[in-house]
């Protein structure tokens, strides 16, 4: 006992002398870069927060990525080839990879990374339903076997938003999917500064100076991640209105997404440019409980969504329309899955259809129980919206307001109402993460397995074993088309709104990518 | 003396106790399941089972406690859920800020507070006066980041004088780091001083209609000497109290000015702890603000007898 205290108190007086007296090291051009949120947790595929994605993108490098045209291109991967019939998939690395320690990057650490990803990632879960083995053929090269074609094997590996499968060392990916790793050695093209990083303060990436990028220009997230600045400082800033504060004065360079409202001051603002870095945008969802009653009745579920009209949530929520657009599509607007849903559906909503399906329905008026959160600000105001809709549509909405941390755990409840379930709630994903129907996690629905909401429909689960398993993009996009007609067939859940979050820099800072995720290669300072 | 403080420190283990259960039963009623808020918004109900599992947050409530209480008595207080660092380690790396913004606010506050406590007591019902009362009850109705924000817009943004935000360790460069600390130091001692001029006031008045204080006065005794030696001494004893309870709101205070000002305190590691649901963090913050106001307390008890030789323990 006497043991631990003392190892206690020895690392409470270490660290804080530690953190009191850190060296200063030459620095050189620095940008300093606020993002939406803490970034707390380290490791990637132990968690899908983006602030946590966008960490992994300076520390890690992927096999693929995906360009500003949504093409995955090789990144690690020099040349890959695929069998005649489309089982084997062989792939070598590029010459010179190396991690942040010195030593080579070789193919046991891809296979090894890759496995924990598929552990963890929907669409990692569903390529290793395909994958028989993995085979290591040398240092660089290394095979995956299928067990019968699948036709997401680069979508999957070029995967750009959470999880991403990103390589680390054999000895970090060979750690419990479940458990985070502890250490922070990548091949990427920072070095992530562990004595100098401190939670809830900064976190400090320095340039990777042996990092060989791609000879290819960059292009979203693929391409040569050239970095331009001797380092980055993640600086945690929790308040958005002391972001603009900080930018306006000089204080920080670049903010991920500063919420709308504050948008028109930023405009004013000389030597701040806003820019719409991630131009696909987010996508607003609407999430029904199919286990309790009403939404267990698919005809309450359609009445719900002829409810809905997308303009009052995105003019509610973003206000300028430069920052939203009207798309029924469930899989992104301006991407090759994009289908228009049908008539003026989400468009222009129909009360009286939905009034008759209700009392055809047999709809008793219990109150629908709506999860409001209060605390992500682009959230808060659809709740209300939605009220006030289903409402006109024939419904009683009973709003309940708590914080986000209380809805994520609230929406695992299967439970009915009367013991702490839900009936309705609110998110949003970035666009690169539903761009089809099987990194939609919104779209599976395997009953219990899916998603929060726990749809059940074996015939929508045929469609996307189907696209899943064609290999052919124009019969693809068909299917596609046909799991979107299926979703709206058994209104399995709403897509309410496309909107856009620009970025803010100081104008002295350029270069920065048109991506999914906020990257900080290629930018530079003046 | 000793038998007092042995006494006092021994009531200590109690309160923490009942402050250990109180704390850790409301974090496990209120709604919040730190599993669900690593898994992130795309995993399902079996993933953050499994990360329940875990983090061994599917045992029995009084399992958690008494694995957790165990673990405290050895000096153990966790690893946060979050930042795969000890708690230990975490509140180290805060504990400068707030610590730094503590010490800055009790200065400011106390050496400013006092001297116009009592030379509004000296003056009552004069310009001064008044003006001391009016600013009492300002500083108490505004709220902290209300009178953060306006000092960022005066000082900061319009006259550039000072940084918006951010903090630098004293051990990196003092000059930075007192600059940082000037507009959260005075954002949070307009409450404490409002708190404390009007105490002083309160007890300096009452102390001035004492007899002592009329013959110290006969005796030709200078203002200065019958308020600083004879009047403030004796009213000091009330006017201690307050700057113990005003320790409470100086905690509550430092989690509003360090997010405001961005200062990577224990206040604004409280908050996000909270937000996230990191139990063993919140537990142990909450633990440790415990131990600190009961001990700035007993050494406030302590102080009363350097005033008041009547007080004896």
């Amino acid at each position: 006992m006497k043991k631990v205290m003392k190892r206690t108190l020895a690392a409470m007086v270490a660290g804080a002398i530690l953190s009191s007296a850190g060296p200063v090291l030459a620095q050189g051009k620095v940008v300093k870069f606020v993002q939406n949120g803490n970034l707390t947790i380290l490791d990637p595929i132990w968690t899908t927060a983006y602030v946590t994605r966008n960490h992994g993108y300076f520390v890690y490098d992927t096999l693929f990525a995906q360009d500003e045209n949504n093409v995955v291109k090789p990144q690690m991967v020099d040349k890959y080839e695929v069998s005649a019939d489309k089982t084997v998939w062989t792939f070598t690395l590029r010459d010179g990879l190396e991690w942040h320690d010195g030593k080579p990057v070789t193919s046991e650490d891809c296979i090894a990374s890759i496995k924990r990803w598929g552990a963890r990632d929907s669409m990692g879960q569903k390529l290793m339903d395909f994958v028989k083995e993995f085979k290591e053929v040398s240092p660089k090269t290394f095979q995956m076997v299928l067990k019968e074609p699948y036709g997401l094997v680069l979508d999957s590996l070029g995967k750009p938003s959470s999880q991403v499968p990103f390589m680390m060392p054999k000895r970090v990916a060979d750690t419990d999917p479940f458990k985070q790793i502890d250490s922070q050695i990548g091949s990427g093209p920072f070095i992530y500064v562990n004595a100098e990083s401190k939670p809830g303060e900064k976190h400090v990436y320095a340039k990777n100076t042996k990092y060989k990028p791609r000879a290819e220009p960059a292009s979203g997230l693929a391409g040569g991640k050239v970095v331009k600045v001797d380092r980055v400082e993640i600086i945690e800033m929790p308040d958005p209105q002391q972001q603009v504060n900080a930018i306006a004065a000089g204080e920080i360079d670049v903010i991920e997404q500063p919420p709308h409202d504050l948008i028109p001051i930023l405009k004013k603002e000389k030597g701040v440019t806003l820019y719409n870095w991630n131009p696909l945008g987010h996508q607003f969802i609407f999430r029904m409980n199919w286990l309790q009653p009403p939404f267990n009745n698919p005809k309450i579920r359609e009445a719900a969504l002829l409810s809905i009209r997308q303009e009052d949530y995105l003019k509610a929520t973003v206000g300028e329309p430069e920052f939203y657009k009207v798309c029924t599509a469930a899989f992104i607007c301006g991407t090759p899955n994009a289908v228009n849903a049908p008539g003026d559906l989400f468009v222009k909503p129909n009360f009286e259809k939905s009034k008759a399906l209700l009392k055809e329905a047999g709809y008793d008026g219990t109150p629908i129980v709506l999860l409001q959160s209060t605390t992500l600000p682009v959230l808060t105001n659809t709740a209300p919206v939605t009220k006030a809709l289903l409402e006109q549509g024939g419904f009683k909405v009973d709003m309940q307001s708590m914080d986000w941390q209380t809805v994520v755990t609230r929406r695992t409840n299967k439970g009915p109402v009367s013991q702490g379930g839900w009936n309705l709630f609110h998110t949003f994903s970035v666009a690169a993460d539903i761009l089809n129907p099987i990194s939609t996690s919104y779209m599976v629905a395997n009953g219990d397995k899916a998603w929060f909401g726990w749809p059940n429909d074996p015939e929508m689960e045929k469609l996307r074993d189907a696209y899943a398993k064609e290999t052919d993009p124009v019969k693809n996009k068909e299917l596609a088309a046909a799991v979107q007609a299926r979703a709206l067939q058994t209104a399995q859940y709403g897509w309410i709104g496309q909107w856009y979050g620009p970025g803010a820099m100081r104008s002295n800072i350029s270069g920065w990518l048109k991506a999914p995720v906020p990257v900080m290669w290629n930018i530079e300072k003046k | 003396m000793i038998d007092f403080i042995a006494r006092r420190l021994i009531a200590i283990i109690p309160v923490l106790a009942v402050v250990a259960i109180f704390v850790f039963l409301m974090l496990r009623l209120t709604p919040g399941d730190p599993a669900a808020v690593i898994a992130g918004d795309n995993a399902t109900s079996d993933q953050i089972a499994d990360i329940r599992t875990k983090l061994g947050l599917d045992e029995p409530i009084w399992t958690q406690f008494a694995i957790w209480i165990g673990n405290v008595l050895q000096g153990n207080f966790g690893e946060s859920f979050f930042f795969k660092k000890t708690v230990a380690e975490l509140i180290a790396q805060r504990v400068e800020p707030t610590l730094a913004l503590a010490i800055c606010t009790l200065v400011f506050a106390v050496s400013l507070s006092v001297p116009i406590g009592v030379m509004a007591a000296y003056r009552q019902g004069s310009l001064l006066d008044r003006a001391v009362m009016g600013f009492s009850v300002l500083g108490f109705s505004v709220p902290g980041f209300v009178i953060g924000y306006c000092l960022i817009y005066v000082f900061a943004i319009e006259l550039g004088w000072l940084p918006v935000q951010g903090y630098v360790r004293i051990g990196v460069n003092f000059w930075q780091f007192l600059e940082r600390m000037v507009l959260p130091s005075l954002t949070l001692s307009v409450g404490f001083i409002a708190l404390i001029s009007r105490i002083t006031r309160a007890s300096v008045l009452e102390v001035l209609n004492e007899d002592y204080i009329r013959t110290a006065r006969a005796k030709g005794l200078s203002n200065r000497v019958v308020l600083m030696r004879h009047a403030l001494r004796n009213a000091a004893v009330p006017i201690l109290t307050v700057i113990g309870l005003g320790i409470a709101i100086l905690i509550g205070g430092a989690v509003v000015t360090e997010s405001v000002f961005g200062l990577p305190g224990l206040g604004r590691l409280t908050v996000e702890a909270v937000l996230s649901r990191d139990f063993p963090t919140i537990q142990t913050v909450i633990l440790l603000f415990s131990v600190v106001y009961v001990v700035v307390n007993l050494l406030i008890d302590i102080s009363y007898t350097l005033f008041d030789p009547r007080i004896r323990y």
